[in-house]
């Protein structure tokens, strides 16, 4: 059976691979959403934080032997410490400042952390091994799925769930969803919202770091595997609407499958096909699907 | 009490001092601004800095340090600056450089699209460029200029070194990953021709844009193509993306991918284990013979890796075209253009290389293979020789070149 010239076995195979990359999609788009939401900050360099959690991963494994288990736990954490201490040092002083001033710090790191690691390590990237239990494929009968890929999506989809939980049915959750409505009021209450700040900062930019360990033995560690995905992730919170955590996180997946399709039908308009769709729904709904008008 | 200083002196020395001054305008006549400037026009920040970048520029200046710093009397100079993949940032910096920079050759030239955009300003500036790293064939056919010098390699002999040994290997039926400019498209039209003229088919191809990261889906779409043969028309990481994505999805049976422009550093960076056995035409390999290693080893020394075959062009040429300076006796870009066109290239890089009317440099290109982790025996050991390809038979014959300057009813 075909549709519109395509078998329907091949639609399938770009359906599920749509879904892996709609993982990353989500998991990079949830830490923007979150930070966006609390911080205020346009970050920037979301994408550099990703491929920073790659590079850890590949420095770990390389120097330190470590296990590509142990990566995706460290490594995360370790960029994260790196982002709470550049929230820390730098991006505090630019809350309550025009948001173009976050934007530009963010993205002068971006050209700092870019340039360092091509300077470092070149710009063809590095080889990453996956895992030995998930190498091989799986044969779903309408495609061969590696393993790996598999892996991705739950792993993705369950860190996307953990993390909507806690913000949205937990008093940790509260609390940061508290500060981000008003947050004087939070600090009268006891408590204290520059930490909380910080730490959400971590969470987004170890989500970022998370989501580039995934991505390393899939796309090749290199210092610009950020800097590709960082417009597309900007168009998905839009789309989504910004701010809004399930919005985030339905809209990656949704836009992974779109732009999937999109590769089959008309390959060259892949890289667009995300951009029109963040038209029409400016066009039409301008707070994003997921998002609400503010008054 | 201070010796007072006799008229006559001073009037003689002032005499000598400004004889002195005549006599150095004088030994730089014909040279523009009293320097030989070279410029290095790159990518120092992209996709493709690792096979050109600033290893381009210290091969570069390698030569000029070789040629011995001055040509004719005058010092040479070397400036360097990064088109950032942009046809229109490489055209605007190689206007600046001509115009008020007193740039005499603009050199290196990584992505086709820079390079056929310079190109054209060489030709309207009437100054030098050659053009290393890049392989649209436009530069010698319709973009041809006697300013500029198509040097080390180009899409017709990579599709007569890989294309056509594969396809008398058996491998008749293609489909085409291609990256969606210039570059891509130039190899896979060339490519396509050998095949066709094989009688081989070409049953699709997918295009995608530069600096791609997932190729799953471009995988998908070639298993499902039923062709042999998988034609990667790019280079660089978006080929190291492709290889990589082939390999995850285990291409099916019957299949296999052809990676029709593999640089030396992509193999560095796919590793010995995914790269064996995969075929690519080279101009240069480092441990070829001892005339390049001993060039390799100095290049190792100064920047930390093994040269590719456009930082070997890129020393062989600035080495010519300063020959050619030399031999003219001045920088004036047709006297230089004749010399270039009349003087032979034999050094380690090409051995008989000449360049022809329409700028293409005619040396041989080689066919290599790429070992398997166990038959490579130390650092850097990564190519066997299969073939040898006579630069005649690599290059675009002249006859069919539609180049402006020849005199081919096309």
């Amino acid at each position: 059976m075909d549709i519109f010239g395509v078998p329907i076995q091949a639609l399938m195979g770009q359906l599920m691979l749509g879904i892996v990359n709609g993982s990353f999609y989500a998991v990079l788009s949830l830490g923007l959403a979150i930070i966006f939401g609390v911080l205020k900050i346009v970050n920037f360099a979301h994408g550099a934080f990703f491929m920073l959690g790659a590079f850890t991963a590949f420095l770990l494994a390389q120097h330190l032997g470590a296990n590509y288990w142990t990566t995706l736990l460290v490594a995360p954490l370790a960029v994260a410490l790196f982002g709470m201490l550049f929230e820390w040092l730098f991006l505090r002083r630019l809350y309550g400042l025009d948001p173009i001033y976050g934007l530009l710090l963010t993205f002068s790191l971006v050209l700092v952390l870019e340039g360092g690691f091509r300077v470092a390590f070149g710009s063809s990237g590095q080889p990453f091994a996956t895992p030995e239990a998930l190498r091989g494929t799986l044969n779903l009968g309408f495609m061969i799925l590696p393993m790996y890929r598999g892996f991705v999506i739950v792993a993705a989809l369950l860190v996307c769930l953990v993390t909507w939980f806690v913000i949205e049915r937990t008093s940790l959750g509260a609390n940061l969803r508290a500060a981000t409505e008003r947050a004087e009021l939070t600090q009268a209450f006891g408590i204290n919202v520059p930490r909380l700040v910080t730490l959400t900062y971590g969470v987004g930019v170890g989500l970022a770091a998370f989501a580039g360990v995934l991505a390393a033995p899939i796309f090749h560690v290199n210092p610009s595997m950020g800097s590709s995905l960082v417009i597309i992730i900007f168009a998905v919170v839009v789309i989504g609407g910004l701010g809004s955590i399930m919005g985030a996180i339905v809209t990656g997946l949704g836009l992974g499958v779109v732009e999937g399709f999109t590769r089959v039908f008309y390959s060259e308009f892949s890289s667009t096909i995300v951009f029109l769709v963040m038209v029409l729904v400016l066009l039409l709904r301008p707070a994003g699907l997921f998002g609400r008008e503010e008054g | 009490m201070p010796a007072k200083i006799p008229f006559k002196t001073f009037a003689l020395s002032s005499m000598v001092l400004a004889m002195g001054a005549a006599s150095g305008a004088m030994a730089s006549n014909g040279f523009s601004d009293d320097v030989v400037r070279i410029g290095v026009l790159t990518d120092m920040s992209g996709i493709y800095t690792d096979l050109s970048g600033e290893a381009a520029v210290e091969a570069v200046r390698m030569a000029v340090e070789d040629f011995g710093g001055e040509v004719g009397g005058v010092p040479i100079d070397v400036i360097y600056g990064d088109h950032r993949n942009r046809a229109d940032t490489g055209a605007s910096r190689a206007r600046e450089w001509y115009d008020s920079d007193g740039v005499d050759m603009i050199n290196d030239l990584s992505n086709s699209g820079v390079a056929l955009a310079v190109a054209a300003v060489a030709e309207e500036r009437q100054r030098h460029a050659i053009v290393n790293s890049s392989s649209n064939i436009g530069l010698t056919n319709d973009y041809c200029s006697p300013y500029v010098t198509h040097y080390t390699y180009d899409a017709h002999s990579l599709a007569h070194g890989t294309g056509k040994s594969i396809v008398e290997d058996g491998g008749d039926t293609w489909f085409f990953l291609t990256v969606d400019f210039a570059f891509g498209i130039g190899l896979e039209e060339q490519v396509s021709e050998v095949v066709r003229e094989a009688g081989g088919q070409v049953v699709g191809a997918a295009r995608h844009p530069l600096d791609t990261t997932d190729f799953s889906s471009y995988a998908l779409q070639a298993q499902a193509s039923g062709a042999e043969i998988i034609g990667i028309a790019s280079t660089g990481a978006d080929a190291i993306n492709a290889i990589n994505a082939l390999a995850e999805f285990g291409v099916t049976p019957g299949q296999r991918p052809a990676a029709l422009l593999l640089w030396y550093d992509d193999i560095v960076s796919l590793g010995l284990e995914t790269a064996q056995g995969l075929m690519l035409t080279n101009a240069f390999y480092w441990d070829a013979n001892d005339e390049t290693r001993e060039f390799s080893e100095r290049f190792y020394e100064r920047t930390g890796r093994m040269p590719n075959m456009a930082h070997a062009g890129n020393y062989s040429s600035t080495m010519h075209y300063l020959n050619a300076v030399e031999a003219a006796g001045t920088d004036d870009p047709d006297a230089v253009s004749e010399q270039m066109r009349e003087l032979e290239i034999n050094d380690f890089f090409a051995s008989g290389g000449y360049i022809r009317p329409n700028g293409r440099m005619v040396h041989d290109q080689y066919l290599w293979e790429v070992k398997s982790p166990d038959e490579s025996e130390y650092d850097y050991d990564f190519l066997r020789l299969l073939t040898t390809i006579p630069g005649e038979e690599a290059f675009q014959p002249l006859e069919n070149s539609t180049c402006h300057l020849l005199d081919n009813d096309q």
